[in-house]
């Protein structure tokens, strides 16, 4: 197939050529950083927990009147031994927070008493002997908290915990290369041992803001013994999630009836946590997709209006074309290499923009930069592209006859 | 002359329904995307106090004791120093603000207990920001310094509680301690709830919670420290408190404060008087940074925080990216259509058509495509307004379209329609009426 010719017939058209590659050029650039932002959105909801999802469920009970903080505390492990008695729960356990909650207490940890910048940000979670259990957690060095640990805490108490456990992230942070456990930290102010270290426990928040300290957690042997309540995270025996989570808010108010425990959102299964903490991700993943579709399908069929405009202004070129002896097949791969060298103007340009655009979000929007596959998918999705779109036309033109020159002429 | 334009533009985009179809729909597919974020953009980026925004300003301190580096002074106050300016009344008004979450409960209504937002804040409140009374109307003044067990409600609690009643007289408790209502606010939602915007530097963009709605039950400011005690929410604590959560003696700072300021004059001088403050508790061994005081006119705060969410921001520019594809299209399209024209072109010119006539009636058909597109665009902006009410941001009640942006949508419509005309319209005027007709 010979190029020149083509060039020259396009230099005729200069105008409707430098739409069509601005055009792909466009759609290039945006549907690049749309996939990208659509993959950095989906690795995101996509991260583990560390938590066995399937089986948990959250409990957000509030108390009605006030109380002292012992009598909370004895209401709270009353609350435990109701839920743990429960037919189908596995185990119970009761806490400040939970992972993917949205927020909560989060802290800076030191590891000298007069040191002025925190050496890691973590979430603080408060937790029983039976924390790691009832959550499915993995204890990778160390060892669990013991029942005589365990105390109450009013939120007038100052956290100054003897021991506590961290996740792998915060232990690795802060001691790099070297045994957590035994090492003394400083929490809120005050000196604390590491004793167990855990595998895997995400944060209470996945928003950007919290990244910095994703996955870095400590665990405090507390509970939180406050009038204003807090969470039962409740693990149910495999397949029995939907019968505990009807069972359970009935069990505690039979047993108790001095409580709030919302009708919406005070008892959510693990999945439902999940769901609410990225909804905003997965919402702008699937905009960023419905828009790449739409773009691609409003592209294709610029590409097939104007080539077909074309087709139609050069049906006595190709009739004579024919009738000096090209075959259709020339016509056909006439079309398709015209739409090749448009495209790939477009793609040129369209790489340029898409990493001019990628580099302004990185600025403005906290993105990260582009990587080099996707600006490669996008060129290979939009030369497809134009290929399929300029088919149909091609063909017609493949089958305009002849004898359609000499009549006209 | 119009007329007969809009005529001959109808004949040509019914000869050719696919093309004239392809075309309205890219145009609609644009503005429906853009029209949609941008009036979420409107919605969100507007002036939530329009009648007096330029005479509001939020005054900040810097009461951080920390050795760590000093950049921006603390978004809120202290308790102590919020106190201390608000008790020199030195602005034509001022208010305290600070909200906690609280428990409520009405008398003599059987309903089950409710969690709600209370707002602590002061008589000035409700001038300052317009805010609309249903029934009876705020506090006195001389009720926050007396820690006046009064309460004002929104409309919502009222129509929940009491059925939309004139409930003024009767008593709610809050946290256990019973208030008397003294007024009813009528619907109120002020976009952004920008009193109590602060933090936007730290949110990375996701504030979607500054558009939330206002608080339930408003409280006089000291009656609100006493009933809601230890459960306000602290922005920021600079070192751990020693009787942890005693907030108004705590290293912590929780409350915000406004003022209204009516003239330039009056500006400088509050911005005087705050430095001044900030000096005289630098000697007092309170503050260790003096020089760090600002006075932030109200649209000036909003930007600073940077209120409008950046998924929101994203998808605009993304929209309107996808706009300027839709225009590429249809100028590609346009140029197809009257080009192939060019024949019926070259005989109303050699019949006497200027160019100015044939350009003229060339946009006259750019145009109608516009207006087909922006009704187009109209429908998918509703849908689009639609899908967005029922995200899950604490914006999607405010979303709809006004007045204004129906306008917007049909005059971007046949702007975009005719700007995307422009190029072929003027490519056809310039057919030579000779060759053209040579060739018929």
């Amino acid at each position: 197939m010979q190029i020149k010719p083509i060039l020259s017939a396009l230099r005729r058209h200069k105008a409707g050529t430098f739409l069509i590659a601005m055009q792909i050029a466009l759609t290039l650039a945006i549907v690049c950083n749309a996939l990208f932002i659509i993959q950095q959105r989906l690795a995101h909801l996509s991260e583990p927990t560390g938590v066995d999802e399937q089986n948990i469920l959250v409990i957000q009970n509030e108390w009605v009147g006030s109380s002292t903080p012992a009598q909370a505390d004895a209401r709270i492990r009353e609350d435990l031994r109701v839920l743990r008695e429960l037919p189908g729960v596995a185990d119970a356990t009761a806490s400040n927070s939970y992972p993917l909650r949205g927020s909560g207490w989060d802290d800076g940890v030191k590891l000298k008493a007069d040191q002025l910048q925190d050496s890691s940000g973590a979430t603080i979670y408060f937790g029983d002997e039976r924390f790691l259990g009832t959550l499915g957690l993995k204890l990778a060095a160390g060892r669990n908290f013991r029942a005589e640990e365990i105390t109450g805490m009013d939120v007038r108490d100052r956290l100054a915990p003897p021991v506590v456990m961290v996740t792998r992230a915060l232990a690795d942070k802060l001691f790099p290369g070297s045994d957590a456990v035994g090492q003394t930290i400083y929490l809120a102010g005050s000196p604390t041992t590491i004793v167990g270290v855990v595998d895997l426990l995400q944060a209470q928040s996945v928003d950007r803001w919290a990244s910095a300290f994703a996955y870095r957690s400590v665990i405090v042997p507390r509970r939180l013994g406050i009038s204003l309540g807090g969470f039962y995270i409740v693990r149910a025996m495999p397949g029995q999630l939907q019968d505990v989570m009807r069972a359970a808010p009935k069990a505690l108010f039979a047993n108790n009836p001095r409580r709030v425990i919302n009708d919406e959102d005070g008892v959510l299964s693990f999945k439902e946590v999940r769901a609410r903490a990225y909804e905003r991700d997965r919402g702008m993943a699937i905009l960023m997709g419905v828009i790449c579709l739409v773009l691609l399908a409003i592209t294709a069929a610029g590409i097939v209006g104007l080539t077909s405009f074309w087709v139609g202004q050069r049906r006595k070129q190709i009739g004579v074309r024919r009738a000096l002896g090209a075959t259709r097949q020339d016509i056909l791969h006439y079309f398709m290499t015209e739409n090749l060298l448009i495209s790939v103007g477009g793609v040129l340009a369209g790489m340029l923009l898409a990493v001019a655009i990628n580099l302004w979000l990185v600025t403005r929007f906290e993105m990260q930069r582009l990587s080099l596959l996707y600006l490669l998918g996008g060129v290979v999705i939009l030369l497809l592209l134009g290929q399929g779109a300029v088919l149909a036309p091609a063909m017609r033109a493949s089958r305009v006859p002849p004898v359609e020159a000499p009549r006209s002429v | 002359m119009f007329g007969y334009y809009l005529d001959l533009a109808i004949r040509s985009l019914r000869r050719n329904r696919v093309l004239t179809a392809l075309m309205v729909v890219a145009i609609a597919a644009g503005i429906g995307a853009s029209m949609t974020t941008l009036t979420v953009m409107h919605l969100l980026s507007g002036d939530p106090v329009p009648t007096r925004s330029n005479t509001l300003f939020y005054p900040q301190v810097d009461p951080d004791t920390s050795l760590t580096e000093h950049g921006e002074p603390a978004d809120v106050m202290d308790y102590h120093s919020a106190v201390d300016l608000w008790r020199s009344h030195r602005a034509d008004r001022e208010t305290l603000v600070a909200t906690a979450g609280a428990k409520l409960r009405a008398i003599d209504v059987r309903q089950p207990s409710l969690m709600i937002r209370v707002l602590a804040t002061t008589a000035d409140f409700f001038p300052m920001f317009d805010v609309p009374f249903q029934y009876g109307g705020g506090w006195q003044a001389a009720d926050d310094e007396s820690r006046a067990r009064v309460a004002v409600i929104s409309a919502q609690l009222n129509d929940k509680l009491f059925g939309g009643a004139n409930s003024v007289g009767r008593s709610v408790r809050v946290r256990g301690s019973e208030v008397r209502i003294v007024g009813v606010l009528r619907p109120w939602r002020p976009s952004p709830q920008f009193y109590e915007v602060a933090g936007g530097r730290f949110s990375s963009g996701n504030t979607a919670g500054y558009y939330a709605r206002p608080e339930d039950v408003m409280l006089p400011f000291f009656t609100g420290v006493e009933v809601a005690g230890d459960t306000f929410d602290v922005f920021n604590c600079w070192r751990v408190p020693d009787n942890f959560m005693h907030l108004p003696e705590s290293p912590c700072s929780w409350v915000a404060m406004w003022v209204q300021l009516g003239s330039p004059a009056k500006v400088s001088g509050y911005a005087r008087f705050l430095a001044g403050y900030a000096v005289q508790q630098k000697r007092l061994g309170r503050f260790t940074h003096a020089d760090n005081t600002r006075l932030r006119g109200l649209m000036q705060w909003l930007d600073y925080n940077r209120v409008v969410p950046s998924d929101v921001r994203l998808q605009a520019w993304l929209a309107f990216a996808f706009l300027a594809v839709c225009l590429f299209n249809t100028i590609g399209l346009l140029l197809a259509k009257f080009l192939r024209r060019s024949g019926e072109i070259g005989v109303r010119r050699a019949l006497g058509a200027s160019r100015r006539a044939v350009f003229a009636q060339c946009l006259v058909e750019a145009g109608l495509i516009g207006l087909l597109g922006g009704m187009g665009g109209w429908l998918l902006t509703l849908l689009g307004l639609w899908l967005v009410r029922r995200q899950p941001a604490a914006y999607a009640d405010l979303v709809h379209l006004d007045p204004l942006m129906f306008l917007t949508t049909f005059a971007l419509a046949i702007a975009a329609s005719l700007l995307a005309g422009l190029l072929p319209a003027f490519r056809a005027s310039r057919v030579a009426p000779g060759l053209q007709l040579k060739t018929l």
